[in-house]
């Protein structure tokens, strides 16, 4: 199916005949009997899988099952940050492929996903963090990612209604990275959906993958659906938030936990916050959609959770922050909260990499982290599913890696992901 | 989300620290190192009704082993880790 070209001239013609002439964005099909490659979850990293399937690596027959539908789990759950100001030499290169891919994608799929470089400012509130702050900035640079150090006098004159002297912490300055900033999250899997199915990948929405299929040989033949016994050579899987319950289908146990995260959005106000702000002495970070909604959220609840809501402790200790930070946040009201389940692994970075079975792959352990990893966890994934080989910014994303030692450990806190 | 702890009463959650997945065992020293990483590292991580290690750290600081499914938050038991071991 070809899709309708997005543009200036169409809208223009469509507004001439009543806007009566748009077709869906993307066709949503029926199950065939069997794919060479099938994709299980169509969120973001899903999508972004099969989309590049199609157009990088050249693959014809990919399918792309959503238990429920587009753009309504994480997708639609997530604060929408886009970034890559990380430390470590394996995640740096990653996240920096996803930004530079976000930085082209609007072109590269004919959608308006709003991607907005607003710039990403991390706080810090003493000397001790200040040199911490240097550190990663420098880190980023050696890899050739834009970082740049501020102090209180710069700070000031970005966000002048931040608490400079608040008795317990003083702002001393922050890391900003002016390439980040903010994208619309449903256009995102909306886009891709829309550039996948335009190249053939078939989206299968209301199925639910219920089991594997395996030959004598412990090889992956098919999967079982809530529609029916689908056939394929490969199976991905990109069902971040519940990675270990599909694992389990395939009797495999994985190094994660599913935690929830809470994030909330205000009223809708004139603009005010001029980027993404992150508050260093805890955990919080904010900015504010186009709407005018001051999006923010904090640390995760703490205990594991599948409920996709979360408990009043988190919510009072980020209004708390919110407080700390910028004190007039407390003349807005609070319009929504919500929470999203995040896989967080042993080390706080994500796993892209065959699994033990043979014929089924894993992309997960996104963390707080998935959202602005979409493109590149799409690409990279692709690329392990089509060659078999993983691509060279994730070939350190193994899934083996915990009981190898080499882990990719970006904040130190050991084996415990609610501290992640 | 309230606690009802055995010493203390019912609680608010807050005032616990949670230490995960209590069925984890450790392993003997002479089941080597693939055992202890999956008892480090793995986890079964259930959608439905598991056993969690939690420490009242604001209260009588006991170590429990409270029942609670990860679906809805709902606390199914609680009792003293040392007297209940899944």
């Amino acid at each position: 199916m070809s899709a309708q070209h997005y543009s200036i001239f169409a809208l223009a013609r469509q507004a001439l005949a009543k806007h009566r002439g748009w077709t869906p964005a993307w066709h949503n099909a029926a199950p065939r009997e069997r794919y060479d490659i099938i994709v299980i979850g169509g969120g973001g990293h899903g999508l972004a899988t099969a989309y590049y399937l199609a157009k990088v690596f050249g693959q014809k027959s990919v399918a792309v099952l959503e238990k429920g539908w587009i753009g309504g789990g994480n997708a639609g759950r997530n604060t929408t940050i886009i970034r890559s100001n990380y430390l470590t030499p394996a995640n740096i290169p990653f996240y920096e492929m996803s930004l530079k891919l976000w930085e082209g994608l609007e072109q590269d799929l004919n959608y308006n996903a709003m991607v907005s470089q607003r710039g990403v400012l991390n706080l810090f509130h003493s000397d001790e963090q200040r040199d911490a702050h240097e550190r990663r900035g420098n880190a980023m640079r050696l890899h050739g990612v834009d970082a740049e150090l501020l102090d209180t006098a710069a700070v000031r004159k970005m966000a002048s209604f931040l608490d400079f002297e608040n008795a317990r912490f003083p702002i001393y300055g922050g890391l900003l990275q002016k390439r980040g900033g903010t994208a619309r999250h449903d256009a995102v899997v909306w886009g891709f959906a829309r550039a996948a199915a335009a190249l053939g990948v078939d989206i299968i929405q209301n199925c639910e993958v219920t089991g594997f299929v395996r030959d004598a040989q412990g090889q992956i033949t098919a999967v079982e659906t809530s529609r029916g016994q689908i056939g394929a050579s490969k199976v991905g899987m990109a069902v971040a938030g519940n990675s270990s319950r599909v694992a389990a289908l395939a009797d495999l146990r994985l190094p994660i936990e599913s935690h929830v995260l809470q994030a909330f959005v205000s009223e809708g106000l004139k603009p005010v916050v001029p980027g993404v702000i992150t508050f260093g002495a805890g955990h919080f970070y904010i900015s504010q959609s186009d709407k005018g909604g001051l999006v923010f959220g904090g640390d995760l609840d703490g205990y594991k959770s599948y409920a996709q809501r979360g408990n009043l402790p988190i919510v009072e200790d980020v209004c708390e922050e919110a407080m700390a930070l910028m004190p007039m946040v407390g003349r807005a009201r609070l319009l929504r909260s919500w929470g999203g389940i995040m896989d967080m692994t042993m080390d706080g970075s994500p796993i892209i990499d065959r699994t033990p079975v043979p014929g089924l792959y894993f992309n997960g352990g996104w963390c707080y982290g998935g959202f602005k990893a979409t493109p590149a966890s799409g690409w990279c994934f692709a690329h392990l599913l089509a060659r078999d080989e993983p691509h060279p910014v994730a070939a350190a994303h193994r899934l083996d890696r915990f009981a190898a030692g080499h882990l990719i450990d970006e904040k130190g806190a050991g084996a415990q992901p609610n501290l992640q | 989300m309230m606690i009802n702890c055995p010493h203390c009463g019912n609680r608010d959650s807050g005032e616990f620290h949670v230490r995960g997945e209590a069925a984890q065992r450790r392993p003997d020293y002479s089941e080597g190192q693939d055992a202890f990483a999956e008892y480090v590292y793995g986890r079964t991580n259930i959608a439905g009704i598991q056993h969690e290690h939690w420490y009242h750290v604001a209260g009588c600081r006991n170590w429990l082993t409270v029942e609670r499914d990860t679906r809805t938050h709902a606390i199914i038991s609680v009792a003293f880790a040392r007297e209940a071991r899944p």
